[in-house]
């Protein structure tokens, strides 16, 4: 490679910058996995009956899945298997008391998302973007809950939605991702310990993005949070998720569950910008990122938007999908996924069409630097009353360096002979012309790179709320950094 | 002091030798057209003085303006003032035309010391130089030479030119793929940047070129080598003869007649 190319590699020695580890009071439970570990997570969180009912459930479905080695191998990802029982399924920031308000936070941990850039005391926030705080395994702070209240938005941690309105967490919760669904779904499903919560009612447009910040702080603890969104019949609402983690040599398992339902007319936007720590630059520590999110499109005219840009963790495992179910309902994805080191991707996204005259498209974006493995994975299942529907996919992968690698698996299952289905794929490789194009108007490599990587993505951008587009684009340039050679 | 000096210049590239010494000066003001047939060395040495990295220089010496131009990255010299016209200009999606210009603009500026430009203080200059080129403004809200055709390609390289102001331009081929009109128009801008400060360096294997842009002094370069140096009626008198004209009898006769009209013509 040119020495061109040598300037930006000389970058790379430049460390993940959210891996501090805050030091602080935990309660934590023994290592392991077993009923008495689900009872105890279901009391420390002093649940309803058919909660643990529940818990129990999917453990039990799970031990057996576990028994007949049903983990999921068939990703494009390697990675040594997990040892279930050597991982802490639940720890707490220890509070003394419930609390009344943000004052009554540890300040260490306000302090940890003040670093991180997300600082939690209402006032200084973004006017518009209402955050709830998963430290670990539980939900530590929820800002605006009052004022989304006025309007009949219910923004809050999943264990208070599960106080405060059983009604709803009990019609919903497994109804789009049931516990049987996969090997990591069903673990979900037996420990998850926290997680958002939002219904935004008939007809109210949500003034406010949400968003959720999960942080993994603990040592050898696992992540398993679960979100519920649900749209009631003409109701808009746009969330956001972020999260980071410590710099840590072993790997970290985080399987969470999203699960979003669109009632009629209803639209929901979900947004993530993914930053797990991805392991240093020979592939050591980072986290497994195993997650289930599924929208199910269950009204007629509902719409569900994914967009993701997915720069963390060693090996990342999700493919949002949307259920179609109600007529003319419409599913998005839009993806950036970036590889670099030894990072490993295995993403994209499911669509199944039922109703009638319902749309998908699919825009996914894969970037491979350094030695990463970077795989689209995606279906379109149209099935046999999905009169007139349309799907639209576009995957494009962009290669930096000679020792990465772009896959793509597309699956399409079509049982309908009305439907409309486009495919697009392209792969090319960040090339020298480029480069010394750019270079030769006065561009420093580096700025260049990010100019070619940011054209790029900016099909995904765009669909971004403003504030999460900046922030995604920094990312992106950070993360890429020392990527060419 | 002259703007460029190239001194016995040679390069390989995979092995090869391709420019086998080259002897060249430039004076500001000037303007040098480069001629010869495929092959013959003429696109490496836009390329070299441009700081593209694939080459191995062997032997020789550039400086511009005193300056060690072999050092020099391609960033460097591109905001030490050399500007490279390319034969191929490559699209990249997503990137916005207007957006790409200004940010080239802002860092040589930046690199020269002076503040950077807004958008408000841009768009005047840029409407300005559009209009020299007869662009379509509606192309510039596109991606960077995404879907333009050959043509708008290379006025969309001579638009950059304008803009960025170099004190060297070197013109790669320019007028490959255009048809008349477009080479009128080309032509038009690239003459209305002539000035006593600026040099250019006009590669082109065909003579016709040279109708609309008339250059001070005509170089034939054939296999790596200046065989021969003089004013523009040279261009003609190759048109008529061909290439193997130019080519001396003996090595020897062309190495030693084309350094001495070179300097006649950097004298006149």
């Amino acid at each position: 490679m040119s020495t061109d190319m040598n300037v930006v590699h000389e970058l790379a020695s430049r460390e993940y910058e959210w891996g501090f580890v805050t030091e602080i009071e935990e309660d934590r439970i023994r290592k392991g996995l077993d009923e008495d570990v689900i009872r105890m997570i279901s009391a420390k969180k002093q649940e309803p009956g058919f909660m643990l009912e529940w818990r129990l459930n999917a453990y039990r479905y799970w031990v057996q899945q576990e028994r007949k080695q049903a983990e999921p191998r068939w990703a494009n990802v390697r990675f040594a298997p997990i040892d279930y029982q050597d991982i802490v399924y639940y720890s707490a920031p220890k509070q003394k008391k419930q609390l009344s308000s943000l004052d009554e936070l540890d300040p260490e941990i306000l302090r940890t998302y003040e670093k991180l850039g997300i600082p939690l005391a209402e006032q200084k926030l973004l006017a518009n973007v209402a955050v709830d705080a998963v430290f670990d395994s539980v939900s530590v702070a929820t800002t605006f809950k009052e004022k989304l209240a006025e309007i009949g938005v219910i923004f809050c941690s999943f264990s208070e939605a599960v106080q405060k309105h059983p009604e709803l967490v009990k019609k919903y919760l497994g109804s789009v991702v049931p516990h049987t669904d996969n090997f990591y779904a069903a673990l979900n499903a037996a420990v998850f310990s926290d997680g958002s919560f939002v219904y935004v009612p008939k007809g109210v447009r949500c003034p406010l993005e949400l968003s959720t910040y999960f942080r993994i702080n603990a040592q050898e603890t696992g992540q398993f949070e679960r979100t519920l969104i649900i749209a009631d019949e003409g109701s808009y609402v746009s969330y956001l998720e972020g999260c980071t983690a410590p710099v840590r040599d072993e790997n970290q398992l985080h399987a969470a569950v999203v699960e979003l339902v669109a009632l009629d007319n209803a639209q929901i936007r979900y947004s993530t910008v993914q930053n797990w720590y991805p392991g240093d630059k020979n592939g050591k520590g980072g986290i497994y990122n195993f997650v289930t999110k599924r929208g199910k499109c269950l009204g007629r005219n509902s719409k569900i938007s994914w967009t993701q840009v997915e720069t963390g963790s060693a090996i990342t495992w999700k493919y949002p999908s949307c259920i179609l179910q109600g007529d003319n309902s419409v599913g998005e994805f839009y993806s950036v996924a970036l590889t670099n080191n030894y990072q490993q991707a295995d993403t994209g996204t499911k669509m199944i069409h039922l109703g009638k005259n319902t749309k998908s498209t699919i825009v996914s974006k894969g970037i491979s630097a350094g030695h990463g493995q970077n795989t689209y994975r995606g279906m379109v299942k149209i099935l046999k009353g999905a009169e007139g529907a349309r799907n639209y996919t576009q995957c494009d992968s962009l290669l930096i360096g000679d020792k990465c690698g772009a896959h793509t698996f597309p699956y399409i299952e079509v049982k309908n002979s009305s439907a409309r289905m486009e495919h697009e794929a392209a792969t090319s490789k960040i090339g020298e012309d480029q480069l010394f194009y750019l270079q030769q108007r006065g561009l420093k490599t580096e700025d260049a790179v990010s100019m070619i990587v940011n054209g790029f993505c900016k099909q995904v951008f765009r669909e971004l709320p403003m504030e999460f587009a900046v922030e995604a684009q920094k990312l992106l340039s950070v993360s890429l950094e020392g990527s060419v050679g | 002091m002259s703007l460029l000096e190239i001194k016995n210049l040679h390069v390989r590239v995979d092995g090869n030798e391709i420019l086998k010494g080259i002897d060249l000066t430039v004076n500001a003001g000037e303007v040098h057209s480069i001629m010869g047939p495929n092959g013959s060395g003429k696109s490496t040495l836009a390329q070299v003085l441009a700081r593209r990295d694939a080459y191995e220089i062997t032997d020789g010496s550039v400086t511009l303006d005193g300056k060690d131009l072999l050092a020099m990255k391609p960033e460097e010299a591109a905001c030490e003032g050399v500007f490279l016209a390319f034969q191929y200009p490559v699209e990249i999606p997503g990137i916005g035309n207007t957006y790409f210009l200004r940010s080239a603009l802002n860092a040589q500026r930046k690199y020269r010391g002076q503040e950077e430009m807004d958008a408000m203080d841009f768009l005047p200059l840029f409407r300005e130089k559009l209009a020299l080129l007869e662009m379509d403004d509606k192309l510039m809200s596109r991606s960077l030479n995404e879907g333009f055709s050959g043509g708008e390609k290379k006025r969309n390289e001579i638009l950059q030119m304008a803009i960025l102001e170099p004190k060297l331009a070197i013109l790669d081929e320019t007028d490959s793929g255009l048809d008349i009109d477009a080479l009128r128009i080309v032509a038009n801008g690239v003459n209305s940047l002539r000035n006593p400060e600026r040099a250019m360096l006009v590669v082109t294997h065909y003579q016709r070129l040279l109708n609309y842009i008339v250059p001070d002094f005509v170089h034939v370069l054939v296999d790596g080598r200046i065989v021969r140096s003089g004013g523009k009626e040279l261009a003609l008198e190759l048109e008529e003869k061909g290439y193997s004209w130019a080519e001396p009898e003996t090595a020897g006769v062309g190495a030693s007649a084309a350094p001495a009209l070179r300097r006649d013509g950097a004298r006149a």
